[in-house]
């Protein structure tokens, strides 16, 4: 599988990452290289292999209902570029 | 007779699913310790988890699961004791991580029932695809001011619970009659409020149509519908909409919309449409949520009576109509009032008395369930006196409307006014004497024939008597005495 | 001798015979920073005065009881760990001057002990990297020169400065974190110790993250002791990382002078890859005789898909990172360049804001999870990652630990720059599947290539079980009597 050019601007969209035209053809190439590297791992028999998500097998810990968090709204604010009043601001959205 | 809309090719059938987003009643996250509740001011249920700041991490809450199990026991649904959470990647202002985690490959419930009841009192199974636990996401104000749109993330992170329909529903009423039991079960089974003006019950609606027979069409989805009113225009509207392109020769495009209540009609969301592709995968943060059969049980055993078994239970033990039983249901607080006034006593007369004069007063005063314009065991009293004869229905009519008024128990109201009734066979008699004397006219048609009359008679010994006659007696002396 | 010259372990015995003061020592260790760094970039955001008033403190512990052995120890800690009040940058341009107003959990169970922080050190942009030439910071140089040679090296990475401020005695000590090797590859780069504890060991609450399901702090150090030491107390059960183990931190210090004799030692045929330098090779063998000489039992062993270990490495961990990165959109903290809308704000600040390297692993990674492609490259690298962690488990059933190479190479120049990224991947390819495993594994500082630069050895055990690791790596300390010091140093 390799990408053209298309993919590398669409993928580049999905991950909301700008790139000029004058980067596609260098990622397009950088990327084909690693698809081409990683392309090996079709060579692996994987039939009735579980896949391993996570880094240990175990089950998922809870926590109880509680109150513990919260009502910090100007810690949460203090890093924003833009806000107003107690909101973070954007330029605005038209749906 | 099946629901169809009538095109220039002939009928149409409309085809639903209904995707619920139900928010889980709990006092924090789904994985924070910050305020799931609802309102309060900008940010401050945020934690830095749901703010998604660098190097945060989430910690499941065991009460949103709790609450996700009892729902998918409520739908009589398989509950799937391994699930997993996966993250569902996508860019908005309002999602503070880039991704919703949600659980898309592994729910945490699978396939169940939700059983319908339409006008003409038919019931149909509706299915359950699924039911799975997410976040929600935070707000996002797009009027406030001229430039910007403005963000709270109050919202973001508390647990929801979307509830995936079967495309099994047939018409904006069959829609409208899921909606609403699916509420019900929620409310009975305290993991939802439902209550949809504060968003914590909304809708996304699939909507596709198709000829009878034929196999389904392509689908558009209307999001975020947050009334049943809606849901049911949306389907029309949409249905509609459709039939018009299937009929002008076009081809209806799979797309997400929205519906305008305002114009009546459904419209492309244009903002949503570039990015379809979620990347979901296993949230490498959480591991899987495994639960254990022994607490699964013990959460079967302490569900509440759900509505389609508490009807049933109260046909069956309280001998009423199924009709009656169904109204008496809808909301648990007015089944449990009307348990409260029917043990022990007449079921029947419990029921006519809760569905009739206690509902008409609690529309007039405007009052609610949670504050009863007279209470169970009041009106449980009334009733003892109605049954022990101390007064006879009709008295029982202007007891109850002093009860509402004056908050008086009813024997009190039945001592100060004198309504007891009259039960004296003497007094009686004598009444009913007067009454055939001053009526010998009368008498005489009723002789030859005219047995209607008799009603007549009993009426005026009534009137006679203030109304406070026994029924039963008064009926037997002018049985009688007209020989 | 200088105070430069101390362990933790002897700085430790120093101060509480109050030989010398904890203030001392940080104002030394201050000067020492102020020196060196403007050379090094070892560190991006020194915090002297920071480091002067937790001395402070940790004169007052000392003088009053309560100290631990690492209280008035002067650390430099990965700027990927979020501190509270000091600024946090993961190297990338992307965090702007975000300051974080929580504090990471390892850091805080330092600060706790009476550590005191000399600063933030420099790393490849969100750990990205295996030479800390990413950073939006500049690279950091390595204190080490080869023979007869002035060419600026590189530290390794991703936990490059923390490394060089080590080996440099620009720190007593480091945090780090390693999600394919970047704590093992920069400590066997500039001489030093390092260990990726297992996954779950440590936890990762406030550490930035790049790819959660493997990164992992642990310590970097002079020696195994001062790893056993930072470790023991780096350790221990979280709530708040649902990945975290509830499991009890034992004293590390203990497992050192334990005996490897009778221990069986694994040597795995897919570690002698064609193309490892010969040095490397035969440093492999001179740790295993002298594991031998020491009594272990030395088993030729099998990892059979280690070499997919890389290949697997390089999607799954862009995918997790694709997704971890996506938070940094200019919205509530960071950097934000503005845009016409919403949609292009989003895109000039994540192109403006992280560097190259970055920018190719999220398009990777946002690649190998996109529709259609998923199931060919995400979940089939799930399953290769399971095949390896069997060869683990399968391997222990034999062995208590393994013996390997830390890295094919030395320490490369700043300036040989590699042009294509495959090959500066290629340096993970030893320390990669005991991360893709999730078992602990350390880099211990074995011995010089002909140029004169360190090189190291790796020591991989069992599911949390560091003790045997630690064990093994003293062992090979011993033997190995690395006493090699870097050119640039503080003296």
């Amino acid at each position: 599988m390799s990408l053209d050019a298309a993919t590398v601007r669409r993928i580049a969209k999905l991950a909301r990452i700008r790139v000029r035209d004058e980067e596609v053809a260098t990622l397009q190439g950088e990327l084909n290289a690693i698809l081409g590297y990683v392309e090996q791992l079709a060579e692996v028999n994987v039939e009735g292999v579980e896949p391993l998500s996570g880094g240990m097998r175990m089950a998922l810990r809870s926590r109880a209902d509680e109150l513990t968090d919260g009502g910090m709204a100007e810690k949460i604010l203090a890093n924003a570029p833009d806000r107003i009043g107690n909101f973070f601001a954007v330029p605005k959205v038209v749906e | 007779m099946a629901y169809t809309l009538a095109g220039r090719s002939g009928a149409w059938e409309v085809v639903v699913g209904l995707e619920v987003h139900a928010q889980v009643i709990s006092v924090s996250k789904l994985f924070s310790g910050a305020s799931a509740a609802y309102g309060g001011e900008p940010n401050a249920h945020v934690s830095f988890v749901d703010a998604g700041f660098p190097g945060m991490l989430p910690v499941i809450n065991q009460e949103c699961v709790a609450q996700a199990v009892r729902t998918g026991l409520g739908l009589k649904a398989q509950i799937n004791l391994f699930s997993r959470f996966d993250r569902k990647n996508y860019f908005y202002a309002d999602l503070p991580n880039g991704y919703q985690i949600s659980q898309f490959a592994h729910p945490i419930v699978g396939k169940g029932i939700v059983e319908i009841e339409l006008a003409d009192g038919t019931l149909k199974p509706i299915g359950i695809t699924r039911l799975h636990l997410e976040q929600d996401a935070g707000k996002s104000m797009h009027d406030q001011h001229p430039t910007k749109s403005i963000i709270d993330l109050n919202r973001a992170g508390v647990a929801l619970m979307e509830i995936v329909s079967e495309p099994d529903i047939r018409s904006p009423e069959e829609a409208g009659a899921y909606l609403r039991k699916l509420r019900q079960i929620l409310r009975y089974l305290g993991t939802c409020d439902g209550n949809m003006e504060e968003g914590s019950l909304r809708a996304d609606v699939n909507v596709s149509v198709r000829k009878p027979g034929e196999a389904f069409r392509t689908r558009c989805e209307i999001k975020n519908v947050n009334s049943i009113r809606f849901v049911m225009h949306a389907v029309e509207a949409e249905a509609l909409r459709q039939i018009e392109i299937w009929e002008d020769g076009g081809e209806v495009e799979q797309e997400t919309r929205l519906y305008d209540p305002a114009r009546g009609e459904t419209r492309s969301m244009r903002s949503k449409e570039d990015a379809h592709d979620y990347r979901y995968f296993p949230d490498p943060d959480l591991l899987p949520l495994v639960l254990e059969e022994d607490w699964v049980a013990a959460l079967k055993r302490g569900l509440p009576e759900l509505p389609d078994e508490k009807r049933a239970r109260f046909c069956a033990e309280y001998g009423i109509p199924f009709y009656d039983a169904g109204v008496l249901v809808a909301e648990q607080e007015v089944a449990d009032f009307y348990e409260e006034v029917a043990r022990g006593r007449d079921g029947k007369l419990a029921a006519n008395w809760v569905t009739g004069d206690f509902f008409a007063a609690m529309n007039r005063t405007g009052k609610s369930i949670a504050d009863p314009p007279v209470s169970a065991a009041a009106l449980g009293a009334l009733l003892d006196l109605i049954t022990d004869k101390t007064i006879n229905g009709r008295i029982a009519k202007d007891v109850f409307e002093e009860m509402v008024e004056t908050g008086k128990p009813p024997a009190e109201i039945v001592v100060e006014k004198g309504l007891r009734q009259v039960t004296d066979t003497g007094a009686i008699d004598a009444a009913v004497t007067r009454v055939l004397a001053a009526n010998a006219d009368k008498v005489a048609e009723y002789k030859a024939g005219k047995d209607k009359l008799f009603g007549f008679f009993v009426g005026q010994v009534m009137k006679a008597m203030q109304g406070k006659g026994n029924p039963a007696l008064v009926n037997e002396a002018v049985k009688k005495q007209l020989g | 001798m200088s105070v430069f010259d101390l362990t933790i372990a002897g700085a430790a015995r120093a101060l509480r015979a109050r030989e010398i003061s904890a203030v001392e020592l940080a104002a030394a260790y201050n000067a020492a920073v102020e020196a060196l760094n403007p050379r090094l970039n070892a560190y991006i955001t020194p915090t002297p005065e920071l480091a002067l008033e937790q001395a402070r403190a940790a004169d007052r512990r000392l003088a009053g009881g309560g100290a631990t052995p690492l209280t008035g120890i002067p650390i430099a800690m990965k700027d990927l760990f979020c501190t509270e009040g000091v600024r946090t940058t993961a190297a990338s341009k992307i965090l702007g001057n975000f300051v974080p107003p929580y504090e990471s959990t390892v850091s805080a169970r330092l600060k706790a002990a009476g550590a005191v922080m000399l600063g933030k050190a420099n790393l490849d942009e969100f750990a990205m990297g295996s030479s800390n030439l990413t950073s939006a910071f500049g690279p950091v140089e390595s204190p080490w020169k080869r023979h007869g040679a002035e060419a600026r090296l590189a530290p390794g990475g991703s936990s490059g400065g923390s490394a060089a401020a080590v080996a440099a005695r620009i720190a007593l000590a480091a945090t780090g974190t390693d999600t394919g090797g970047s704590i093992r590859q920069p400590a066997a780069f500039t001489g030093i110790a390092g260990i990726k504890p297992t996954y779950g060991r440590c936890s990762r609450f406030g550490v930035v993250a790049f790819a959660s399901s493997l990164d992992q702090p642990g310590p970097m150090a002079r020696n195994v002791e001062d790893n056993a030491l930072m470790l023991s107390v780096m350790s221990g059960f979280d709530e708040k990382d649902s990945t975290s183990a509830d499991r009890a931190v034992p004293d590390f210090t203990q497992a050192l002078h334990r005996s490897v004799k009778g221990l069986k030692i694994g040597v795995p045929a897919e570690y002698r890859l064609e193309g490892t330098n010969p040095e490397i090779l035969a440093l492999w063998e001179q740790g295993i005789a002298w594991l031998r000489a020491e009594g272990a039992e030395i088993r030729d062993i099998s990892l059979p898909h280690t070499k997919y270990g890389l290949p697997a490495y390089y999607i799954i961990a862009p995918a997790e990172a694709s997704s971890n990165l996506a938070r940094y959109d200019g919205v509530r903290y960071g950097l934000r360049v503005e845009g016409e809308d919403l949609i292009d704000l989003y895109e000039r600040t994540r192109a403006e804001g992280f560097g190259a390297e970055v920018k190719r692993r999220i398009l990777i990674g946002t690649y190998v999870l996109s529709h259609g492609y998923y199931d060919a490259y995400y979940l089939k690298a799930q399953k290769i990652r399971s095949l390896i962690l069997r060869d683990f488990t399968d391997a222990f059933m034999e062995v208590d630990a393994i013996l390997t190479p830390t890295a094919p190479s030395a320490a490369f120049g700043l300036d040989e720059t590699m042009t294509d990224p495959l090959t500066m991947y290629l340096n993970d390819v030893f320390t990669v599947p005991a991360s893709l495993a999730g078992v602990p594994a350390m880099s211990v500082p074995a011995g010089l290539s002909a140029a004169g630069l360190p090189l190291g050895l790796q020591v991989i055990g069992r599911h949390f079980d560091e003790e045997t690791v630690f064990t093994v790596a003293a062992a090979l300390e011993r033997a190995a009597q690395f006493s090699a010091l870097p050119q640039v140093r503080a003296e």
